[in-house]
């Protein structure tokens, strides 16, 4: 039918709008598809040992922040007295600690856990360092000027000419030596890229293996070329960040400064944990609002609750085909629905043993109200006030026969049980005690189904992280409202009028 | 082999308990879903509901259309006029008090006589002016409405049923649904009581339903909780020897109750008094589907062959009666 085709086209749009929303979550946030899949991250604990002369002491540890590769999940500091914050210099982040007095050996400890993340986006920009020409003296300037003489002829770009640098101080091992009696190569590296205009500066790095304990960081070349940067090592020049290389210090400025101190080193230990994603996740959205609209960005506990939100949707599609494809009669539509929230706090025997329990016992209770010929309002209440009743009753006896469990209970919904009660009683006045076993069995048997599907880890695990499925939701439960064909029932119900077609 | 023959006993089994939907749409049933978006909400304007789901407002375009109905002798609408209710059934012999919201004939007290010692119940006790006072209370109340809403009392002239039924219905009233399509009658049945279904005329409850012929309203078929049946399970009776008389006065009431609503899907409960012929009970605008299996029949076809007639505004309700029981006729 023709004046059908908005609605298919609604309905296509939707799902491929929901389709979209979740392969792109799926793709620029490196959310899984799967639950259960975990994240690597690490702990890393700086320690900086010094030995105070007695007096106001000043240490500021350069600190890394999310980098590419790494993002910053929590960061902590320990260290007795002394008073600390987390401040930002230079484009850099530092960890400054001081104190007014303090003498003798003293240690800082600084942790922080990185998760290892391809999708990080670095929190402070890696800016170029800005060229600066030292002038040396002799003989080391005429040294230095033929090193780099012969790497600028044989090179090309800013990245071969720092690959020939560190190559040149190997082929020239006497004018090496000399210069590294004035300072270390990697200095003389950076100076001399500096000296031909390209910007580069000395960073610090440490390796990242597991269990490691009193390490030192490497040394590395930072070389710009524009925008983009790539490290070199000061030895070997071999190009590229190692993918276990953290980047410690990456801006310009020492690891420690130290006042009222001497004697400082600092030394790492690392251990590397594997955590189930969504934690990973939660902390790395949890200071970035600006990143995306996602969840994660929410407080822990209202997390939970949308967890909880989210899955009412797969509970009411299950209600859907339940009742549309199979025909099963459910007493108030969405009251299964509610049933399996339930379940899903008091775990499904639990919920079951709990509801027949409250709605048998209200049953009775009912059948008397209904003698006293109350108004609906008014009897209703009642209900509700009997439901209260016997909740808290099951639950002192469950207490009392030292069945925590059975505590639960008051998870239950208490208006919707007793509206289902109230249902129930009027089918069974009306109807009689058979169509109150189809309908209640019906519910009972689609809050299971509604449970099961809502408690499956996946199911929670998509509907949590990817909204988009939402839509796709949206999109199946208007296309099963176009269902024109006969139920699975109908054709059980139909199946007499087929036997006389026969003969 | 012997995985072979598994296989076709279960196949067998499968289709021996349900109907294969090929089948079933090649014998044009219609189902509860094409039901609702293909029929109901295409023909049946939201708006109009009030109008068949309260027997009052039903009763009431039905005396401005001059449908026969049963006489409306009074309505209490208010608590205050329930104590009016002694003056306003002095003069009858026989009535009932019904809701005007009740469902699934809940609330209805059928008061056949009254006399000096009270009034004489159907099921033959004996209630006070006070015993009946507190009905419509609780009728007032919404003790026997959808949802529990505040009601109205109607009370109506018994109908005095027509003896040519007697035999075929345990305790209550028979009644003739007839579906009735944008004004064409294109299905009926016969709604007969058992002892299963407590009096009552619901089929879901127990209650037989006989297909019966546009025709000439001859019993096709019968079943009882879905099951083809043959003999009356109360009385023994032969149901194929059922025929409904007064057909076409009936079917052209129907018919016209299809003016008087508005509404193009629409199932008409008739019942026939001895004096007055048919009279209509109720409308309903969401008439079920198990008149296909008393008839044996699905209900599409007729539907199709409906809604491709042309010219079908220019037909007055006898050309209509006319024309279904020419095509609809077995």
């Amino acid at each position: 039918m023709a004046s059908r085709f908005p609605f298919y086209l609604l309905v296509g749009l939707l799902f491929l709008a929901g389709a979209a929303l979740s392969i792109h979550r799926h793709i620029t946030f490196d959310i899984p598809w799967l639950p259960g899949e975990q994240r690597q991250t690490w702990s890393i604990e700086a320690r900086v040992d010094f030995v105070a002369h007695g007096e106001e002491v000043l240490a500021s540890l350069a600190i890394p922040s999310t980098q590419p590769g790494f993002t910053q999940l929590n960061q902590t500091a320990a260290s007795p007295g002394y008073g600390l914050s987390f401040v930002e210099r230079d484009g850099a982040m530092r960890a400054e600690w001081s104190i007014r007095r303090a003498k003798g050996n003293q240690q800082l400890y600084y942790r922080v856990d990185m998760l290892v993340d391809p999708y990080a986006i670095p929190s402070l920009p890696v800016r170029p360092p800005a060229i600066r020409v030292n002038v040396e003296q002799e003989p080391f300037a005429t040294a230095a000027n033929q090193i780099l003489e012969r790497a600028v002829e044989r090179s090309a770009t800013p990245y071969t000419l720092a690959r020939e640098l560190i190559a040149e101080f190997g082929n020239q091992r006497q004018k090496a030596e000399l210069l590294a009696q004035q300072k270390s190569k990697s200095l003389w590296t950076v100076q001399l890229l500096q000296q031909a205009g390209v910007p580069a500066r000395r960073v610090h790095g440490l390796f990242l293996e597991d269990g490691r304990r009193r390490q030192q960081l490497t040394e590395y070349i930072q070389v710009f070329d524009g925008e983009d940067y790539e490290l070199f090592h000061p030895e070997t020049g071999v190009q590229g960040q190692p993918h276990n290389l953290l980047l410690w210090q990456y801006h310009s400025g020492p690891i420690l400064e130290l006042m009222g101190g001497s004697n400082s080193n600092v030394s790492f230990s690392m251990i590397q944990q594997e955590q189930p994603f969504n934690i990973a996740l939660s902390q790395k959205f949890a200071d970035n609002q600006l990143l995306n609209f996602s969840l994660y960005s929410l407080p822990l506990e209202e997390q939970a609750l949308f967890k909880n939100i989210l899955l009412i949707p797969v509970g009411v599609l299950m209600v859907v085909l339940m009742r549309i494809l199979i025909g099963i009669k459910t007493s108030g539509t969405f009251m299964p629905v509610l049933i399996a929230l339930a379940f899903i706090q008091t775990s499904l025997v639990t919920g079951l043993i709990g509801f027949l329990l409250i709605v048998g016992t209200g049953l009775l209770l009912r059948s008397y109200l209904s003698y006293l010929n109350l108004l609906l309002v008014a009897r209703i209440s009642a209900v509700i006030i009997i439901v209260i009743g016997m909740i808290a009753i099951f639950s002192i006896m469950a207490y009392q026969f030292g069945l925590t469990e059975g505590m639960k209970i008051t998870f239950f919904p208490m208006i919707i049980l007793a509206w289902t009660i109230e249902r129930m009683s009027i089918l069974w006045e009306e109807e009689g005690p058979h169509e109150v076993l189809v309908q209640g069995g019906g519910s009972l048997l689609v809050a299971i189904v509604a449970f099961l599907a809502m408690n499956n880890e996946v199911i929670r695990h998509l509907t949590f992280n990817f909204l988009g499925i939402q839509l796709m939701l949206m999109a199946l439960v208007m296309l099963i409202g176009n269902y024109t064909g006969y139920r699975l029932l109908e054709l059980k119900r139909f199946r007499p009028m087929l036997r006389d077609d026969h003969k | 082999m012997s995985e072979v023959i598994k296989k076709q006993t279960w196949w067998q089994r499968l289709s021996e308990r349900y109907a294969h939907p090929v089948r079933l749409s090649r014998m044009g049933v219609l189902g509860m879903n094409r039901r609702n978006i293909s029929y109901i909400s295409r023909y049946n304007p939201r708006h109009l509901f009030p109008l068949v789901d309260d027997k009052l407002k039903t009763k009431q375009i039905a005396l401005e259309a001059g449908v026969t109905v049963p006489e409306l002798i009074g309505v209490i609408r208010e608590q205050h006029e329930v104590r009016d209710l002694a003056g306003i059934v002095a003069d009858c012999a026989g009535f009932c008090i019904k809701p005007a919201n009740g469902s699934g004939g809940k609330g209805i007290l059928v008061i056949t006589g009254q006399d000096d010692g009270g009034y004489h119940r159907s099921n033959g006790s004996i209630a006070a002016i006070g015993d009946l006072e507190r009905h419509v209370t609780n009728i007032l109340a919404g003790l026997f409405s959808l949802g529990g809403k505040a009601d109205v009392a109607i009370i109506e002239a018994l109908i005095n049923f027509d003896d040519c039924f007697s035999g075929f219905s345990y305790e209550g009233v028979p009644d003739t649904r007839v579906i009735v399509f944008q004004g064409f009658p294109i299905m009926a049945m016969m709604r007969l009581s058992t002892s299963d279904s407590n009096g009552k005329a619901n089929l879901h409850q127990g209650a037989v339903g006989v297909g019966l012929d546009i025709g000439d309203g001859h019993a096709l078929r019968a079943v009882q909780f879905d099951k083809p049946i043959l003999l009356h399970p109360d009385t023994g009776l032969n149901l194929m020897n059922l025929k409904v008389p007064h057909w076409q006065t009936l079917l052209e009431l129907s018919v016209s109750c299809y003016e008087m609503s508005g509404l193009g899907y629409l199932g008409t409960d008739v019942v026939l008094d001895r004096f007055q012929g048919p009279m209509l009970l109720e409308l309903n605008a969401r008439p079920g589907l198990t008149i296909q299996m008393a008839n044996g029949r699905g209900l599409l076809p007729r539907l199709r062959q409906i809604e491709a007639l042309g010219k079908k505004n220019r037909m007055t309700p006898s050309q209509r009666v006319e024309y279904a029981r020419e095509h609809f006729s077995e």
